[in-house]
């Protein structure tokens, strides 16, 4: 199952390497991978997409948890938490099909922020869900290139993590 | 008043307490030993090799349970302490690393003698530090000394450049520190302390299974009161012996890979698991799937990964061993009604686990023409001092050495448990001698092992340690002949030794002494002209060829599918 994990880590020299080597030293996977500072600098927030069963997913927390420059860990998939991520697209736009890319986009309101005669970019951002809805439909009309930030995630409600 | 960053630093380890270090002085850490010439509070012992200087920190650390400490220059230097680093990491021995590095500026140019050492042992250290200012310097050495020794201690290495050794600065100490990021759970919560007291004594064939962790909380004591007072049978593992007195009634010894037959009995039979400070390591839960089909398990650790990693755990502890063994113990006396009902209830379990010790004790079968290494092994313990420290390398002589020894003591047996590190022992006998100059020190170690840091003989000669080596010879790797002897068909594949080393030679050539004896009634005489002897002795033994270490799991077995004789 996918997991969404945000993990608030000490801005240190190296923090990224400590956290991405653990999940390649101990087989777990990483699907994808966000990280920036926060409104504390001193703050850095990596949010990541994993998956494995109920054990693994507990591992995958501890030893995050165990790693001296975490300070939290965070497990989304309970529905805590809202997730937005973006994409950029490049699509094949020519002749009839011009039409067709600028009705999807105008139903998912992403935008077009750069045209050629054969081509649209798109910027598309939403809940992953939504991004995977646009990519199906623009895929049959010619994808050329696809950018995706992965998914970031932040708690539902009023209480927020300082930073 | 200013100092420069070389000085700082051993400013810092003076305020750790840190009185001996080991290290190997090169280009990067230069500025460091002109600052210990004249620093007269830490004593410096140079090894031979980098390596050993990190097992022999890690030795002192095991010996004196205080934090070890070794200094290695860029480089080379640098990547020789890996393998000590992970043996530590494995064990969980806390240790500070400081690794010279090229100059700021030149960092990441392939500059002369550069490596990056922090990424190179990122998976085995607990942390590490590159330090960028020398104002950060005694910061980051506060926090490596408190990392490295609390929660589940390990190495933690410091990584300082050559312009940070020299810049200046005013050096004050923190006297405390506190990282938001770390803050290990220490004490035990109470409520599940209850239930783990009130679940074992509702139990019937209860039996704790205790590791190393024991040991490093400095529980021992707690450890034994709590058995004792529930009469309970007690394992440990390799790194766990010493944390109960093994020659007690309710000891069952070690488990495991080449434990006991009545421990890993009753392993396999229990319907109370209570595992302290251990992390069912595959060669002690043998295969997973049959580990302890019966019991409930308790876990108390004080690292939370540790916990369901391996196997599903019933009630789960955090906290230190110590307080939670502790809070244990005030638990059960709170209740002697059960205590006593208990040991009513747990006697047929009790006369049960007799039988199996009767059945099939440690054994081995004597000879007088040639010796045996498990006889060597009881000579050893019978002729030693009682607080003697032993030490060993890794293979048969270390599993001789756990099943014949009888520790009854913590820290009186380091061994490279998890890593299982060939050259580990003598090094780390020479660790243990500097902390305790007094004290019997013994590494015994086999022909193979011996020979991987054999170059300490001049370090242990020059610095007056000594350590008694005890060579078990059989001219083989014998552990892994004893595989391919059960496992593939004897075909003795690269594990003869061959070339016959001439050890008495060999330790006269470091300015040693060397005694050898080939037969059984010259083992006695000779343990005792070596212990005799002032300074450091080697004490080779032709022990039987081909003898196996026995009873064994075979890898991937259940516990309960033993080799006996074979």
């Amino acid at each position: 199952m996918k997991h969404t994990i945000s993990v608030l880590v000490e801005n240190e020299f190296g923090v990224l390497a400590r956290v991405s080597s653990l999940f390649s030293g101990r087989g777990f996977n990483i699907d994808s991978l966000s990280v920036a500072p926060t409104n504390d600098e001193t703050i850095s927030r990596i949010t990541l997409e994993t998956r494995g069963d109920e054990q693994i997913l507990e591992q995958i927390n501890k030893q995050l948890n165990k790693l001296i420059d975490v300070i939290k860990v965070i497990d989304f998939t309970d529905g805590s938490g809202i997730e937005r991520e973006m994409a950029l697209v490049k699509v094949t736009a020519e002749d009839e099909s011009r039409a067709e890319v600028l009705r999807i986009v105008d139903i998912f309101r992403a935008k077009i922020i750069d045209v050629t005669p054969r081509s649209y970019t798109i910027e598309t951002t939403g809940a992953p869900a939504k991004i995977n809805a646009i990519l199906e439909l623009l895929r049959p009309l010619g994808l050329k290139e696809l950018v995706r930030t992965g998914p970031v995630a932040i708690g539902r409600g009023a209480k927020g993590w300082k930073g | 008043m200013k100092m420069n960053g070389a000085r700082i630093l051993l400013e810092c380890l003076k305020k750790e307490g840190v009185d001996t270090v080991f290290g190997y002085p090169g280009g990067t850490v230069i500025n460091i030993y002109d600052e210990l010439f004249s620093f007269k509070e830490i004593r410096h012992i140079l090894p031979r090799h980098e390596q050993a200087g990190t097992h022999a920190a890690d030795g002192l650390a095991r010996a004196t349970g205080k934090v070890g400490v070794v200094i290695a220059t860029s480089g080379p230097g640098a990547t020789n302490t890996v393998t000590g680093i992970a043996t530590a990491y494995m064990d969980s021995i806390p240790m500070v690393i400081i690794t010279g590095q090229v100059p700021t500026p030149l960092i990441g140019n392939d500059a002369f003698q550069e490596v990056d050492i922090i990424g190179i042992t990122r998976p085995c250290t607990k942390h590490s530090f590159l330090v960028r200012d020398v104002k950060e310097l005694a910061t980051i050495m506060k926090k490596a000394f408190h990392i490295a020794r609390t929660g589940r201690p390990g190495p933690v290495l410091v990584d300082l450049p050559k312009d940070v050794q020299i810049a200046q600065t005013e050096f004050k100490y923190p006297e405390t520190i506190e990282l938001r990021s770390y803050k290990p759970t220490v004490e035990g919560h109470p409520k599940q302390i209850e239930r783990a007291i009130s679940m074992l004594l509702a139990s019937k064939k209860p039996v704790f299974y205790v590791g190393g962790g024991a040991i490093l909380a400095e529980a021992a004591g707690e450890l034994t009161t709590l058995c004792d007072l529930l009469g309970v049978p007690v394992t440990t593992t390799l790194l766990g012996l010493g944390a109960y007195p093994e020659d007690r009634p309710n000891s069952l010894r070690m488990l495991g890979m080449h434990g006991t037959y009545y421990a890993n009995m009753a392993m396999t039979d229990t319907d109370m698991l209570v595992a302290v400070g251990a992390r069912f390591d595959d060669r002690v839960t043998g295969k997973l799937s049959t580990f302890a089909p019966h019991a409930k398990i308790i876990h108390i650790d004080v690292d939370p990964t540790s916990i369901k990693k391996n196997v599903r755990v019933d009630l789960p502890i955090v906290g230190d061993v110590k307080d939670v063994l502790t809070k244990m113990i005030k638990e059960a006396k709170s209740h002697p009604d059960k205590v006593a009902a208990f040991q009513e209830a747990i006697a047929p379990w009790m006369a049960e686990i007799e039988g199996w010790k009767a059945k099939h004790p440690l054994t081995y079968k004597h000879a007088a023409a040639v010796i045996k290494p498990q006889y060597v092994i009881e000579k050893l313990r019978e002729l030693s001092d009682p607080d003697v420290i032993v030490t060993t390398d890794v293979g048969q002589h270390q599993m001789w050495t756990a099943q014949f020894f009888t520790f009854t003591k913590p820290r009186t047996l380091l061994t490279s448990g998890g890593l299982g590190t060939m050259g580990y022992g003598l090094p780390a006998a020479m660790g243990a001698q500097a902390a305790f100059p007094e004290r019997q020190v013994i590494t015994i170690c086999g022909d193979g092992g011996v020979q991987m840091n054999i170059q300490e003989m001049a370090t242990l000669v020059q610095n007056r340690l000594p350590v008694k080596i005890v060579i078990l010879n059989n001219n083989f790797l014998g552990m892994v002949r004893q595989w391919q002897e059960l496992f593939f068909d004897k075909r003795y594949s690269q594990t003869c030794m061959e070339l016959p080393i001439d050890y008495i030679k060999l330790a006269d050539a470091f300015g040693a002494k060397g005694f050898r004896a080939t037969k059984t009634d010259e083992v006695e005489e000779m343990i005792k002209q070596g212990f005799a002897h002032d300074g450091p002795v080697i004490m080779e033994f032709m022990i039987a060829r081909e003898e196996k270490v026995l009873p064994m799991v075979p890898a991937g077995a259940s516990l309960n599918e033993m080799v006996l004789n074979a």
